[in-house]
C-alpha cells in the first residue's frame, strides 16, 4: 500500500502554520549529502527539490513522532509540537 | 494572577494519569494537560497492556476499560531466508481472569484511563501545548502553556510529557536523545470481521494472539516486527533502530510494507482494511538513558524517563507504576510541605527498589551488545530456520550426516564465533 493511500486515513487537524523548520537551507545543501530525515521519516514530511537545492517540507503529514530531529547529523531541524489540537489525531492508536 | 495547583501533570498518557490519579485520589488539586484533542489522540503503543501494574492504579479495571482482548497465546517467529521458525505458548492461566494481559487501542484506552482521574477530581486540560516550564531560580514552580494567559503554576511538576520531552531537555535533566538509543515503530490497524481473526490465528472468541517476529520481520534491523489481534482488527508493525532506518535508508513505510508481504503475514491479513496508520519513537537507551529524574519541583516519568524495557516489550507497565511512584512521592512531599529536591528524591527510591530499575539495570548492556553485533538479528534468525528445515528434510542421508550438515549451517560464521556469540548473549542477557 502507498504511503500516499495511508496518509489518506489519518484525521489531522492542518495548522496553517508550520510547526517545523529548517534552521539553516545551506546546511543541507552543502553540508549533508546523506539527507537521513529523508529516509527516517515515516510519513515523507521531506522531500529533497534538487532544482532548487532545498528541503521541502510537508508538515501538514507530520505525526510528530521527533525522528528527524534526532536523526538530523546537524541539529538543523526546529522541531515543536504543533499547537494544542491541531497535528494528528488518532482515533485507534 | 496565574492560577495555582498542588500539582500539574504534562501528558495524559499512562504515566501521567497514574501520576494525576495518585495525587488527585489524596486530596491533592491537579491539573493534567494534554496537547492532543482528547486523551490518547497523539498516543501509540503496539498496543499489549499488563493487568496486574494496571490493577495497581485502578482495580478490576478489566470490568469497565476498553480493552481489546485478552492474550492467551504468545508467539515468537524467527524468519529469514523465507523460511519461519515459531515458538509459541498457551498458558492455561492466560486463558482465565484475572488475565495476565490485553491488547488495546490506546486513543480508546487513554481516554478512559483519564476519565479515572477525572473521576478522582483532576483536572484534565486538552488542545494545550506546555511550552516551557517556569522556574525561580533552579525550582521549577509551575508551566506556560500555548493558550493566551496560559501559565499555570504548582508545587509540583510532573513530565509525563513522552519519549521526545522537550521539557526535560530544556531543564537540562536529560541529554539529547541519539538515534542508536531510540527505535522507530511504525505501525498500522487493520480492520478484520472477529471470526475471521479467530480462524486465521487459532483461537476462540474472547482470546487473543501477540506475535513478536525478529529477523527478515525488519530487514534485519536490531528491532522487532509485532502482530496483535484486537476484538475486530490487528496491530501490525516494525521497529528498528532509528540509526539503522536512517543509516540504510529504510524508510519506515517501506519496512512495514515488507513485514506485510511475507508469506506467513500476508495470510494473516488478507481481505483486511489498513484502518489508520501510525508511527512513534521508542525510548530503547535503557539503564544508561535514564535522565536525571528529580529536581526542585518536578519528577521525570515514563517514556520522558525513558523506561522501557525493549527486550521484554514492556513499557506501558513502566509508565504507569513510575507515574504511580511520582504521585506518590508528591503526595508525602505535599503532605510534609516540602517539595524540594531531597523530598522528591522518594520517587527516585521506590523506582530504585522495583523491578523498574533493577530490570533497566539488568539488561543495560543488552542493546549496545546487540547493536555491535547486528548478526543476531540479520544473520542467526535465517540460520535457525535453515538447520530446523535440514532436520526435518526426508531425503536418505544418514543422522550423522545430517547432524553434521546442520552444524555446517550453525557455523557459518565460525564455530568458535558461534560459541563466543552464544557465550557473550548470555552475559548481557542473565
Amino acid at each position: 500500500m502507498r504511503l500516499e493511500d495511508k496518509l489518506f486515513l489519518n484525521r489531522y487537524r492542518v495548522d496553517s502554520e508550520s510547526h517545523l523548520a529548517i534552521k539553516d537551507p545551506d546546511t543541507c545543501r552543502g553540508r549533508c549529502p546523506d539527507r537521513p530525515c529523508i529516509y527516517v521519516c515515516p510519513v515523507g514530511v521531506y522531500e529533497w527539490l534538487e532544482k532548487e537545492g532545498r528541503l521541502a517540507v510537508g508538515y501538514e503529514a507530520c505525526v510528530e513522532c521527533g525522528a528527524c530531529r534526532i536523526i538530523c547529523p546537524f541539529d538543523n531541524i526546529a522541531w515543536r509540537y504543533p499547537r494544542g489540537g491541531y497535528g494528528v489525531s488518532y482515533k485507534y492508536g | 494572577m496565574a492560577e495555582k495547583f498542588d500539582g500539574i501533570v504534562v501528558g495524559a498518557g499512562p504515566a501521567g494519569i497514574a501520576a494525576a490519579l495518585r495525587m488527585a485520589g489524596a486530596g491533592m488539586k491537579v491539573a493534567v494537560i494534554e496537547r492532543g484533542e482528547y486523551p490518547g489522540s497523539k498516543n501509540v503503543m503496539g498496543g499489549i497492556l499488563y493487568r496486574q501494574p494496571t490493577e495497581e492504579l485502578v482495580p478490576r479495571f478489566y470490568e469497565e476499560a476498553p480493552l481489546e482482548r485478552p492474550i492467551t497465546e504468545s508467539r515468537l517467529w524467527l524468519m529469514g531466508d523465507g523460511n519461519v521458525v515459531s515458538i509459541g505458548c498457551r498458558a492455561a492461566a492466560f486463558a482465565e481472569e484475572p488475565h495476565n494481559a490485553y491488547s488495546v487501542l490506546r486513543a480508546k484506552f487513554d481516554q478512559w484511563f483519564a476519565s479515572k482521574a477525572v473521576e478522582k477530581g483532576a483536572l484534565v486540560l486538552c488542545e494545550t501545548v506546555v511550552r516551557d516550564c517556569l522556574t525561580e531560580g533552579d525550582r521549577v514552580v509551575g508551566i506556560r502553556t500555548d493558550r493566551p494567559q496560559g501559565e499555570l503554576l504548582a508545587d509540583v511538576v510532573v513530565l509525563a510529557d513522552g519519549v521526545n520531552s522537550l521539557l526535560a531537555r530544556e531543564l537540562d535533566m536529560r541529554e539529547e536523545i541519539r538515534p542508536d538509543r531510540v527505535a522507530q515503530a511504525v505501525k498500522e490497524v487493520i480492520s478484520l470481521p472477529p471470526g475471521k481473526i479467530e480462524d486465521r490465528f487459532n483461537i476462540e472468541r474472547g482470546e487473543g494472539v501477540s506475535i513478536e517476529a525478529i529477523g527478515d520481520a525488519t530487514r534485519g534491523l536490531v528491532g522487532t516486527a509485532w502482530i496483535y489481534t484486537n476484538r475486530d482488527s490487528i496491530s501490525i508493525g516494525v521497529g528498528g533502530l532509528l540509526e539503522g532506518v536512517g543509516h540504510r535508508r529504510l524508510r519506515p513505510n517501506d519496512l512495514i510494507e515488507h513485514f506485510k508481504g511475507l508469506p506467513p503475514v500476508r495470510r494473516l491479513i488478507e481481505g483486511g482494511k489498513t484502518e489508520e496508520y501510525l508511527a512513534h519513537l521508542i525510548p530503547e537507551g535503557g539503564y544508561r538513558s535514564l535522565p536525571r529524574l528529580v529536581g526542585k519541583g518536578v519528577m521525570v516519568v515514563g517514556d520522558a524517563a525513558m523506561l522501557v524495557n525493549g527486550l521484554h516489550r514492556e513499557g506501558s507497565n513502566m509508565a504507569m507504576i513510575s507515574g504511580k511512584f511520582a504521585g506518590e512521592a508528591a503526595v508525602e512531599a505535599w503532605k510534609r510541605g516540602d517539595f524540594s529536591r531531597r523530598s522528591l528524591e522518594a520517587y527516585v527510591d521506590k523506582l530504585k527498589d522495583s523491578f523498574i530499575i533493577k530490570d533497566l539495570k539488568k539488561y543495560s548492556r543488552a542493546l549496545p551488545f546487540f547493536e555491535r553485533n547486528p548478526h543476531f538479528f540479520r544473520l542467526y534468525p535465517g540460520l535457525v530456520g535453515r538447520a530446523v528445515a535440514e532436520f526435518l528434510t526426508v531425503d536418505g542421508v544418514p543422522k550423522r550426516e545430517k547432524q553434521a550438515r546442520i552444524f555446517d549451517i550453525l557455523y557459518e560464521r565460525g564455530r568458535w564465533n558461534l560459541y563466543r556469540d552464544l557465550y557473550n548473549a548470555w552475559r548481557v542477557l542473565r
